[in-house]
C-alpha cells in the first residue's frame, strides 16, 4: 500500500530542488558555488541552512543516497546497507570496535536514536583548561543550543518510557542511582521505535527533513552518491574538489567524476571521513595532529532476561539515562560512563551478543523478554588517553586505528558490573553481558563475581560505538588542527564543521553539541563571507 | 595438560607458517584493484558447512526444510558481503581463500575432511576454537562469520515468528 505519510523530499523535488544524483550521470560534472560543504550530517546540514539563508550559493556533497520516509521500511536488511557506513559493520583497524555511522543524506542524524544533550559543562571546562577554548563556556553556547533546540523541536519527551528504558530507571532507583529523561528532536512522534532505520513518519527532526530542505528551498544544490576524493591544493588555498561518482549500488564508481570549485570550503564528513579526505589530499598539517586524537565513546552492552515482556524494539529507543558514573570520579581519573538503553532489533541483537548455536538460538527465543543496556565510556580525558588515529587503506578508504588500552578495559569491567547490578535490581532473572567468555548469570552475586573475573582484552569484550569525535582537533593556542572558529590551520579557505573538531569525546550523545557549536561557527562564517545577516532559521510550520 | 599445551603450541607454530605462506601467496593472485567478492568451489562449501554450526537450534528440524534454509542463508550471506565496501569484500575473499586451502582447513581449523564431508560438531569445535584463539586474525575471522551468518538469518522476516518478533507496523512497512 502507499504510505499515508506526506513525503517532504518528494514535494521538494516537485518544487524544483536542485538535486543531482551522481549515480545517474552519464558525463563528468563541473560545478561551482560560493561554498562547497562536504557531508550532509549534523554539521553539514546546519551549515547549509545558515549559509543558504544568508544568500550564499551552496553545494552540499554527500556520499550516500537521498532517501526519504517512503524508503524507510523499518527493516534491518534494507536499512543497514542503504543508510550506514559499511552496512553498519564499519570496524576499527584491529576490529576491536564496531562503529555505527550514517551514510545517507542527513548523515547519522537520519539514523540516530534522537537523544539530545547539550555539551556537558565539565567537558567544556576541560576544553577551556587544556585546549585554550575560552569562548566555549556554557553561557556563551547557551543561545546557540537554544536556537538549535527550537529549530529541531528538541524538547522534553512527555510519553512514558518503554519498558526497556523503564528498567534502567527502576533498577537505578532501587539502588539510589539518579536517572534523567532524555530530550528528543521529534515533532509528532508515533513512538514506533525504528529511529535507527530512518524515521518512517518524518517525526524525527533530522537534517533530512529540516535544514537540508530549507537550504534547498533557498537555492542550494545537493550532489549525492559523490565520494569526495581529494582537494586540489595550491599553496594555502583549496582550489577544487575532485569527486568520484558512485554507481546505484553506492559501492563501485560509475566511471564519472565531478570537479567542484568554491571560494570557501566546509568539511563536515564526520570524524573518520573528514580527516581522511585531508590526508588523501596531502593537506598541510602544521600541528602534526591531523587525523590524530580521534575519540569514540567505547560502548559496552549488557542484555537481561525479564519475566515480563519488554518488547525492546517498540517505543522511543532512548528516553532514560544516568550520568551517575560520570561523576563518581575525577574527569581525568578512571573512565566514567553514561548509561542508556539501546533499541533491540533482531540483527542488532543477534550480532552484538556473543556465542552461536543452540545457546544463541535460546537467547534469541527470549527476544520479547530481553532488555538491553549500554554504557558509553567517556574517552579522551585520562592522561593515558591517546584515542585513535585515522589511516588510509591502499585504496584510499579510511580506517580508524583505535587501540583499546588498560583504562578502557578498566572502565569496561566497571561498566558491565554497574549494568548487571541495575538489571538485577530492575527484576531481571538473568544477565548476559556482551563478552565471549561470559555465561548467563542468574543472580547479582554470581554476576559480580563472574564479571569481575572475566578477561578484558581485544575481541573478548564486544565493544561498539555510535559516536566518533576528534581528528581535526580545535585549540585556541595554535596547537590544534583547527582554531576555535573551525578554521583549518594551513589552509585559508577551509573550515571544519563537524564532530572532528572536538578535542575529547563529549561524554554524551554528540548530535546537539554539533548542532549548537556549528550553528555558531556557520553564522560567523556567513558574515565573514559577506552573507546577509538573517534571522535565526526556524522550523517551517507543517 | 602439559601434552595438550605442547600440542597447542606446535599447532600455533604450524598455523603461523600456513598464514605466512597464505599471506605470501595472496598478493601474487590478488588484483591491484579490489574486486567484488566471489563465492565458489571450496569457499562456498566452507560457508555451507559453517552456516548450520552457527545456526544450530535455529534451523528447522525437517531435513528438507533444513537443507533449503542452509542454502538460502548461504546465499543471503553472499548478498550481504556484496553490499560491503570493496576493501572489506577483499578481506572476506582472503578469509574464504584461506578456508578453501586444505592445509589451512586441517591445521588452522582442525577440520580433516573436506568441507562438504565435515560433521557439524567438528565445525562447531573449530568455531569455538577460533572464538578465543591466540591469533587475532582467527578471532576476527570468527566474529566476521558470526555476524554475517547470524545477521543474515535474523534479517529474514521468515525467521521472526520463531523469536516472537511481530515485525514493524505493517501499515508503514
Amino acid at each position: 500500500m502507499s504510505s499515508p505519510i506526506p513525503d517532504p523530499i518528494e514535494a521538494g523535488l516537485a518544487r524544483g530542488w536542485k538535486v543531482i544524483d551522481g549515480a545517474a550521470q552519464a558525463r563528468d560534472l563541473a560545478l561551482s558555488a560560493d561554498v562547497v560543504i562536504v557531508g550532509s550530517g549534523a554539521g553539514g546540514g546546519v551549515t547549509a541552512e545558515i549559509l543558504a539563508l544568508a544568500g550564499l550559493s551552496v553545494i552540499l556533497v554527500e556520499e550516500g543516497a537521498l532517501k526519504s520516509s517512503r524508503d524507510f521500511k523499518m527493516r534491518e536488511a534494507e536499512a543497514y546497507p542503504a543508510l550506514y557506513q559499511e552496512s553498519a559493520a564499519r570496524k576499527t583497524l584491529d576490529k576491536g570496535v564496531n562503529i555505527l555511522q550514517g551514510r545517507t543524506v542527513g548523515g547519522s542524524t537520519t539514523i540516530n536514536w534522537t537523544s539530545s544533550f547539550r555539551t556537558p559543562p565539565e567537558t567544556l571546562a576541560f576544553w577551556r583548561e587544556h585546549y585554550a577554548l575560552e569562548g566555549y563556556t556554557p553561557d556563551a553556547l547557551a543561545p546557540w543550543f537554544a536556537r538549535m533546540e527550537a529549530r529541531l523541536h528538541i524538547e522534553d519527551w512527555p510519553t512514558p518510557p518503554n519498558e526497556n528504558n523503564e528498567a534502567l530507571r527502576r533498577g537505578a532507583a532501587r539502588l539510589g542511582i539518579p536517572t534523567g529523561l532524555i530530550r528528543r528532536n521529534v515533532k509528532g512522534c508515533w513512538n514506533l521505535g525504528y529511529c535507527g532505520m530512518g524515521c518512517p513518519t518524518n517525526a524525527k527532526q533530522s537534517m533530512l527533513v529540516s535544514t537540508i530542505p530549507a537550504a534547498l528551498d533557498h537555492g542550494a544544490t545537493l550532489l549525492t552518491r559523490a565520494r569526495a576524493e581529494r582537494f586540489v591544493i595550491h599553496g594555502e588555498r583549496v582550489e577544487a574538489l575532485d569527486c568520484t561518482l558512485l554507481g546505484a549500488n553506492g559501492i563501485t564508481a560509475n566511471g564519472r567524476r565531478a570537479r567542484l570549485q568554491a571560494r570557501h570550503w566546509v568539511l563536515a564528513g564526520g570524524a573518520i571521513n573528514s580527516p581522511a579526505l585531508l590526508l588523501r589530499s596531502n593537506a598541510p598539517d602544521p600541528s602534526g595532529l591531523l587525523g590524530k586524537r580521534s575519540f569514540l565513546h567505547p560502548t559496552l552492552v549488557s542484555a537481561a532476561i525479564f519475566p515480563q515482556r519488554v518488547d525492546g524494539y517498540a517505543g522511543a529507543p532512548q528516553s532514560v539515562y544516568s550520568d551517575h558514573f560520570l561523576h563518581t570520579q575525577a574527569i581525568d581519573g578512571p573512565l566514567g560512563y553514561k548509561l542508556e538503553a539501546p533499541p533491540l532489533h533482531p540483527v542488532l541483537l543477534a550480532t552484538t551478543m556473543a556465542g552461536f548455536g543452540s545457546a544463541h538460538a535460546e537467547m534469541m527465543r527470549q527476544f520479547p523478554r530481553l532488555g538491553g543496556m549500554l554504557a558509553l565510556l567517556r574517552d579522551g580525558f585520562h592522561q593515558d588517553a591517546r584515542g585513535g588515529s585515522v589511516r588510509l587503506n591502499g585504496d584510499g578508504s579510511p580506517v580508524l586505528d583505535y587501540p583499546l588500552n588498560d583504562p578502557i578495559w578498566d572502565g569496561a569491567r566497571r561498566a558491565l558490573l554497574s549494568m548487571a547490578e541495575i538489571q538485577f535490581a530492575a527484576g531481571a532473572r538473568g544477565v548476559q553481558v556482551a563478552h565471549e567468555s561470559a555465561p548467563r548469570y542468574a543472580t547479582w552475586p554470581e554476576a559480580k563475581q563472574g564479571i569481575g573475573a572475566l578477561p578484558y582484552r581485544l575481541h573478548a569484550v564486544r565493544v561498539a560505538s555510535a559516536h566518533v569525535m576528534g581528528g581535526c582537533m580545535m585549540s585556541g593556542d595554535a596547537k590544534g588542527v583547527t582554531d576555535p572558529d573551525g578554521r583549518y590551520h594551513g589552509l585559508l579557505n577551509l573550515s571544519v564543521h563537524d564532530g572532528s573538531l572536538f578535542p575529547t569525546s563529549i561524554g554524551a550523545n554528540p548530535q546537539l553539541s554539533i548542532y549548537g557549536i556549528v550553528a555558531r561557527l556557520a553564522s560567523n562564517l556567513a558574515v565573514a563571507l559577506g552573507g546577509q545577516t538573517t534571522q535565526a532559521p526556524m522550523a517551517a510550520e507543517v | 595438560m602439559e601434552t595438550h599445551r605442547r600440542t597447542f603450541l606446535k599447532a600455533s607454530a604450524v598455523a603461523a607458517l600456513v598464514l605466512a605462506a597464505g599471506g605470501g601467496l595472496y598478493p601474487l593472485t590478488r588484483p591491484a584493484q579490489a574486486q567484488p567478492f566471489v563465492l565458489d568451489g571450496e569457499a562456498r562449501a566452507a560457508l555451507h558447512a559453517i552456516v548450520p554450526a552457527l545456526l544450530d537450534g535455529a534451523l528447522p528440524a525437517d531435513p528438507t526444510q533444513r537443507a533449503r534454509a542452509i542454502t538460502a542463508t548461504t546465499e543471503r550471506v553472499h548478498q550481504t558481503i556484496l553490499g560491503l565496501p570493496l576493501a572489506t569484500q577483499q578481506e572476506i575473499q582472503d578469509l574464504f581463500g584461506l578456508l578453501a586451502l586444505s592445509p589451512a582447513r586441517r591445521l588452522l581449523a582442525g577440520v580433516a575432511p573436506a568441507w562438504g564431508e565435515a560433521g557439524e560438531e567438528e565445525v562447531a569445535a573449530f568455531l569455538q576454537d577460533w572464538r578465543t584463539h591466540g591469533l587475532a586474525l582467527l578471532r576476527t575471522a570468527y566474529q566476521a562469520l558470526h555476524d554475517l551468518v547470524l545477521g543474515a538469518w535474523y534479517s529474514d522476516p521468515a525467521h521472526w515468528a520463531a523469536i516472537a518478533y511481530p515485525g514493524p507496523p505493517e501499515a508503514l512497512s
